[in-house]
């Protein structure tokens, strides 16, 4: 009970980004605003009560934009209403499809899908959201066609705005790209209270303000035409509608239910496989069971107006990083949802259409976005070609044809690469995998033969599912002719896994193996991160003077790119954010005292936040109690409540008032705070504070410091020590 | 039962280039087991052919009191057969073949049908060679089958002879046992208890076996058990392979003959699509 308050803040916060969203998908997908609403509302309670996943957050999708429009599009020839009906029938019996899949333990199927294949259907998923949403985002609905084609209508619909700039017309365009400019910019400003309200809230707050505005102060209508606001049902509760099975035996009815059931699954799958790196407490879900309460939860969806339900990423991660830590919090998100409809029925019927549009274009920018094509590349030149035959199949002719395609291209380049497609044909169906736990060391020793790709990995990963994490598993792939790229990412996945709870996870037998590029999860490589951005080659300013600092200091310097976490997941910080990779590294020759630069970061998908910053880390000669020590802040006295109580001390008011401290040991933690200690924090700059067992680490800011801000981190560090060490 | 069981060695040849190297393989194992060997060829009979194999003999650095030569016409598996019955042969060696550019060896059609259906025990060899490569680390299977106790036994039968110098007895336990899924964290701590369950439950019976195994036979071998869950008869030989063991034996096919018999495969077909190292397969007489 005790984690109740923080689950009740989470789901709140998560409301509030699950709003907007839900109202924006259901309109993108041309169904009426509050479908995205009951689907939210449906998903949170019956996922909440029956699922196997903790901190999931269940609700419309973005992965089924595309299949809903064309499906509302298609099976109502023309009337929106009737299509939605025709789909309501179609998401009711899907979710009877995804609840099967749980029953007979499909969970696995998501990983019969080459990684690149599938980044390459959530790309042209995000294109078709933007394509279509761009135009609505400046105050223009009239546009159709096929994602290419609204794409090349972008420049004419800049043009009719220019050209017919009246006050409506203004109004509507600017409030869209004010809204996207609002939520590009939102995690560049670091300013925490800012940051209580997230980015699409505050989307939404701006939209209803301005209507406000117009409505008190100017005292003129709000000039945003009827078709540009959100309308809601009179009666909520009252005037449910009811799927028209009507047309169950058509061939495209039959072709909506297997796309929305794939769809829903790969996106739910890779939900919670992300939302489970993202766990503090590092719990591994039962995806069967989550699939199953999403199946029921979808048909029940279905049958009272809503859309599918499945698995979502982005309110996931907003979840977690608000403090949620078990299911109640995805109720209490559906509860909230279901308050706000009830009682601010009349403001969010302010909302203008090109406010919901400009976070669905951000959305989709984020699914398309060439980041991920450029990373692909970087892994090898065969994933980026998959990528791009995924996207443009998937555009061309659909999403089942697409990702086909792009399982089919996979498949072709694999041949190809080992110029043997007996390899495949003669090994795919045998066992391939052996697992045994050494008598002598207690280890687990992995060995696969032959090949390893997208075809087989469930084999193995059945295998590794049963280790538990905290041990030490070695996987040796030196009978291994060929391992491809998904199981390379999927092996990482498994190695932070380990990491997170002290075990061991190593991979061995890849030395002989050989790879086109040097990135880590190219097919058949090693795993170290080396020459990821050609660092070392040239070194910036900046790691030239680091190098000159650490010949200075007599440290080893490395400007290379490593994926070793070492022991910092063990931190408080990191405990909801993912460590992506150390750099710059500067090691004294003690190797207790060791200064890097770390790449990071929180949430996931439209809420994830790319971090970077300078870390010291010190080895002390002797356990120290566990603490977290930050600058006091606004936010502090809010997470009060949630367990994070400051320890004041009576006779240091001021080094209470300036710092939180807290921590477990509270007791222990006064008693090692000494005078001199408190008096050496209230002397010098801040900085964030953490130990762990015998380890301390510094934090600097929430960016990459300048070599004077390393200076001055080093001295700090340096003379901290010295301090304890009296 | 007592003393080896291998007293008289059955290997069938023809001229190919081979010859020389399983020629002496043969001779070096019928001395170490101290066995009576017989070549047996089969096809026609000339003086160059005999003149040829006679050379060979007289080249190979063992010497056999204990040896017969003999020529025989007619179908080779029946043939090969027959022999094995009429001359109460106790073990039947075969060459394995290579895969063509690479390091896997399989096992032909005719061996795969001798393998099967032999009335002895049958060593299937990947790479004889003219000079001698020591044995030294055999694995066994020990899973529970009636015949896995006279294996375990000709094995240190075997193992002695050759003065082999470390034995891994393998417990292969079938997934489904388990009978849990590590779905979850819960799951996961299931999964692993009634692994340990089942591992010390299988460690009892290899003792049991073990204990029965006269302690001459033992002494001057390091015996290792290790278990397995995996897919029975797949599982031991990849570890052997992975162990680089040099020598892996195995029960003979239980007799599970009609529909599921023909729709499973046996124990011993993923062997010998893919030999991982030189195979014993061990028919008990008991179990005739």
């Amino acid at each position: 009970m005790g984690a109740l308050p923080a689950n009740l803040f989470a789901g709140f916060v998560v409301s509030l980004v699950a709003l907007p969203l839900g109202l924006g998908l259901a309109i993108a997908s041309e169904a009426p605003p509050i479908a995205g609403i009951i689907s939210a509302v449906v998903g949170g309670v019956v996922v909440a009560l029956l699922g196997g996943s903790q901190l999931t957050i269940a609700g419309p999708g973005n992965g089924l934009v595309i299949v809903l429009l064309s499906s509302i599009t298609l099976l109502g020839e023309g009337n929106l209403y009737q299509g939605y009906l025709f789909t309501l029938a179609a998401v009711a019996l899907s979710g009877m499809l995804i609840f099967l899949f749980g029953v007979f333990r499909f969970g696995a199927l998501s990983e019969f899908f080459p990684a690149s294949a599938l980044q390459g259907m959530l790309a042209a998923i995000g294109i078709g959201i933007l394509s279509k949403q761009i135009h609505v985002m400046l105050g223009i609905t009239t546009a159709t066609g096929s994602p290419i084609s609204l794409l090349a209508q972008v420049p004419e619909s800049v043009l009719f705005i220019i050209q017919n700039a009246s006050l409506e017309v203004l109004v509507a365009a600017s409030i869209g790209v004010g809204c996207i400019l609002v939520l590009t910019l939102y995690s560049r400003i670091r300013n925490p209270v800012f940051h209580l309200i997230p980015a699409p809230m505050w989307v939404v707050f701006l939209a209803i303000g301005l209507s406000y505005y117009y409505e008190y102060i100017m005292a003129v209508p709000y000039p945003i035409g009827e078709d540009l606001l959100i309308t809601l049902p009179e009666n909520l509760l009252g005037n449910l509608p009811f799927p028209d099975f009507g047309k169950v035996k058509t061939l495209e009815f039959v072709g909506v239910v297997f796309s929305l059931t794939l769809i829903s699954c790969i996106e739910s799958l890779l939900s919670i496989k992300a939302v489970d790196k993202l766990d503090p407490l590092k719990r591994r879900s039962n995806v069967n069971k989550d699939l199953r309460a999403l199946g029921i939860a979808t048909a029940i969806s279905g049958l009272v107006g809503g859309l599918n339900v499945v698995t979502v990423i982005a309110r996931s991660s907003v979840n977690v990083n608000n403090g949620g830590s078990n299911r109640s919090a995805n109720l209490f998100h559906a509860l909230f949802l279901l308050l706000f409809i009830l009682l601010f029925q009349d403001q969010i019927q302010r909302i203008a259409l090109p406010a919901l549009a400009a976070i669905l274009v951000y959305t989709g920018y984020r699914l398309a976005a060439p980041e991920n094509l450029i990373m692909l590349f970087k892994i090898g030149k065969e994933q980026a070609a998959i990528f791009l035959v995924t996207l443009g199949m998937t555009l061309a002719y659909g999403l089942i044809t697409g990702i086909a395609f792009g399982v089919f291209a996979t498949f072709i380049i694999h041949i190809l690469i080992n110029k043997s497609l007996f390899l495949f044909t003669r090994n795919w169906l045998k066992p391939n995998v052996l697992m045994f736990k050494e008598e002598d060391s207690g280890n687990y020793f992995v060995s696969v033969k032959n090949f390893c790709s997208f075809l087989n990995f469930y084999k193995l990963k059945a295998l590794l599912d049963e280790i538990p994490e905290h041990e030490h598993a070695i996987v040796d792939f030196s009978l291994c002719e060929f391992v491809d790229h998904t199981v390379m990412e999927g092996l990482n996945g498994y190695r932070r896994g380990f990491a997170s709870k002290s075990g061991v996870f190593e991979i061995i037998g890849l030395d002989v193996h050989f790879s086109d590029t040097q990135h880590p999860f190219a097919i058949r490589k090693v795993l170290p991160m080396k020459d990821f951005l050609n660092l070392g080659s040239h070194l910036t300013k900046r790691q030239k003077s680091l190098e000159a600092l650490s010949k200075k200091l007599k440290w080893s310097y490395r400007p290379e790119l490593s994926s070793d976490p070492q022991s910092l997941e063990k931190f408080e910080y990191f405990k909801s954010k993912q460590i992506n990779y150390q750099y710059n590294v500067l090691v004294d020759a003690t190797g207790r005292f060791s200064l890097f630069d770390l790449s990071y970061s929180e949430g996931a998908f439209i809420s994830k936040e790319d971090l970077k910053s300078s870390f010291l880390m010190i080895k002390l000669d002797e356990q120290v109690p566990q603490f977290v020590l930050d600058k006091e802040h606004l936010l502090a006295s809010l997470y009060e409540p949630l367990g994070y109580k400051d320890i004041d001390f009576i006779d240091a008011p001021d080094f209470s008032r300036r710092f939180f401290l807290s921590g477990k040991n509270r007791s222990e933690i006064r008693k090692w705070f000494s005078p001199e200690l408190i008096f050496f924090f209230e002397s010098h700059s801040y900085f964030h504070i953490e130990t762990n067992k015998n380890i301390l680490l510094i934090k600097g800011k929430n960016r990459l410091s300048s070599i004077d801000e390393i200076k001055k981190m080093l001295a700090f560090g340096t003379e901290l020590t010295h301090i304890l060490k009296k | 039962m007592s003393g080896s069981p291998f007293h008289k060695i059955l290997i069938g040849f023809a001229f190919s280039p081979n010859l020389k190297a399983n020629v002496f393989e043969a001779m070096r194992l019928a001395s170490f087991l101290d066995a009576h060997l017989y070549f047996l060829h089969v096809g026609l009979k000339s003086v160059a052919k005999e003149k040829a194999f006679t050379d060979i003999l007289e080249d190979s650095p063992v010497k056999l009191e204990k040896l017969s030569v003999i020529w025989e016409k007619g179908e080779p598996v029946e043939t090969i057969r027959e022999q094995c019955q009429n001359n109460n042969i106790d073990l039947l060696l075969l060459g394995a073949m290579q895969r063509e550019n690479m390091l896997k060896f399989y096992m032909g059609s005719i061996a795969r049908k001798l393998t099967r259906n032999a009335p002895c025990s049958v060593l299937l060899l990947i790479k004889p060679s003219v000079i001698r490569k020591p044995t030294q680390h055999m694995v066994v299977n020990a899973f529970e089958s009636p015949q896995t106790e006279s294996t375990i036994l000709s094995a240190f039968h075997f193992g002695k002879a050759l003065n082999i110098n470390k034995i891994t007895l393998v417990e292969e336990i079938n997934r489904s046992e388990v009978a849990v899924e590590a779905d979850d964290d819960r799951g996961l701590r299931k999964v692993t208890l009634r692994k340990e369950k089942l591992k010390r439950r299988e460690l009892t019976r290899v003792k049991e076996i073990l204990s029965h195994i006269p302690s001459s036979l033992i002494g001057g071998i390091k015996v290792h058990s290790q278990n397995i869950f995996g897919t029975r008869g797949y599982s031991i030989g990849h570890y052997a392979k992975v162990v680089r063991a040099d020598l892996l034996i195995m029960n003979a096919a239980e007799n599970r003959k009609g529909f599921f018999g023909r729709v499973f495969p046996q124990d011993l077909e993923h062997i010998l699509s893919e030999l991982p190292t030189d195979v014993l397969v061990i028919k008990s007489k008991e179990n005739e």
